[in-house]
């Protein structure tokens, strides 16, 4: 089976928002991107390969790794970047949507990282960064369901992480400040304006904030941090 | 018998064979590195007497699922949630891992 000599990203929901940013950013380094969501991706580059399925759904995600493994050999970086978001009230959401959010946000970042590991574990090399949000330790009003898949994310990266350490693999979380996305437009300005006021440093993020942690945690060098949570922002 | 797309036939030999491959490259990997000579069914995986410790288990299936996966295209998921238990573990002995892949496989082929 041949091996690529180029290193592989794997990004999930990269068909906009951060995720197409993150997609477009490795690309921009001379690696190749592997993207996938539950729609088309709406755009195309040379080097890049969208897949379109669901990270909760097991048989498509081993599929997807399989294919990874059948034209490149490898996989160096996954970014579980896929997520779903809802603001309520504890009191008025039902429980259709505290199945979606931690299905996707938690059992999809889950099985990603279980079948990623076990392809890079063959190189004994790989980096795994999973998103997480600052509304895990500011505790956010409104953003129970979603802070609690993400605390989970949270929690699980840590555990997996010592437990893929043998293996040459390192995972961590990046926990972003709110960005212009899709996943805050339906968030009143006020609210978001709040949420910036208790920041350490008051402003919105940007794509690049996220990229630039995770270039940190995705260098070569970066092979003795692991299980750790960066916040953006200064949030605590 | 399953009955593959590529016309391979996944026989229980074949499977115990792959198996076995599976827990050699495992026990190659651990250190000091045990005699691999003399695996058979009866061989345990797990528990007192095996020949694997938990990392090398871990191993061994995802060695045996690489195996399965690339030479008869058969993909599967080899967990369990009695995976540690020596009672009811189907990673218990390379017999019942054996069986476990022939009925995951089976499974598989008519789902």
């Amino acid at each position: 089976m041949p091996e690529s000599s180029v290193p592989v990203a794997l990004v999930t929901g990269a068909r906009k928002g951060i995720g197409r940013y993150l997609a477009e950013h490795f690309l921009g380094q001379g690696l190749r991107v592997e993207g996938c969501s539950r729609e088309p991706a709406g755009w195309e580059a040379d080097g890049y390969c969208h897949h379109q399925l669901d990270v909760a759904d097991e048989a498509a995600v081993k599929a997807l790794f399989a294919d990874v493994q059948k034209r490149h050999g490898r996989l160096d970086i996954l970014v579980n970047n896929a997520g779903v978001a809802s603001m309520n009230h504890v009191l008025l959401t039902p429980d259709a949507t505290a199945a979606r959010l931690l299905r996707t946000n938690f059992h999809g970042t889950f099985l990603m990282c279980r079948e990623a590991a076990k392809l890079m574990r063959r190189r004994r090399y790989g980096r795994i960064v999973n998103l997480s949000t600052i509304a895990v330790p500011m505790q956010l009003e409104g953003e129970s369901l979603y802070a609690a898949s993400k605390g989970a994310v949270e929690t699980f990266t840590r555990v997996f992480a010592r437990e893929v350490a043998e293996f040459g693999i390192t995972c961590n979380v990046v926990g972003p400040t709110p960005i212009e996305t899709d996943l805050i437009r339906n968030v009143p300005q006020d609210k978001i304006a709040g949420i910036v006021q208790r920041l350490a440093i008051k402003r919105l993020g940007r794509f690049e904030d996220v990229a630039n942690v995770i270039d940190f945690y995705v260098r070569p060098e970066s092979d003795y941090v692991t299980g750790q949570v960066i916040y953006l922002g200064g949030a605590a | 018998m399953t009955d593959l797309m590529n016309g391979n036939k996944l026989d229980r030999a074949a499977v115990a064979e792959i198996v076995m491959a599976g827990v050699r490259e495992a026990q190659a990997l651990s250190a000091p590195a045990p005699d691999p000579a003399g695996l058979n069914e009866e061989t345990r995986l797990i528990g007192e007497g095996a020949v694997l410790d938990s990392l090398g288990l871990v191993t061994a299936v995802l060695e045996i699922e690489q195996r399965l996966a690339e030479q008869h295209d058969v993909v599967l998921v080899l967990a369990d949630e009695r995976a540690m238990s020596q009672k009811h573990s189907p990673f218990r002995s390379i017999g019942s891992l054996t069986d476990y892949v022939l009925r995951l496989a089976s499974e598989s082929a008519h789902a």
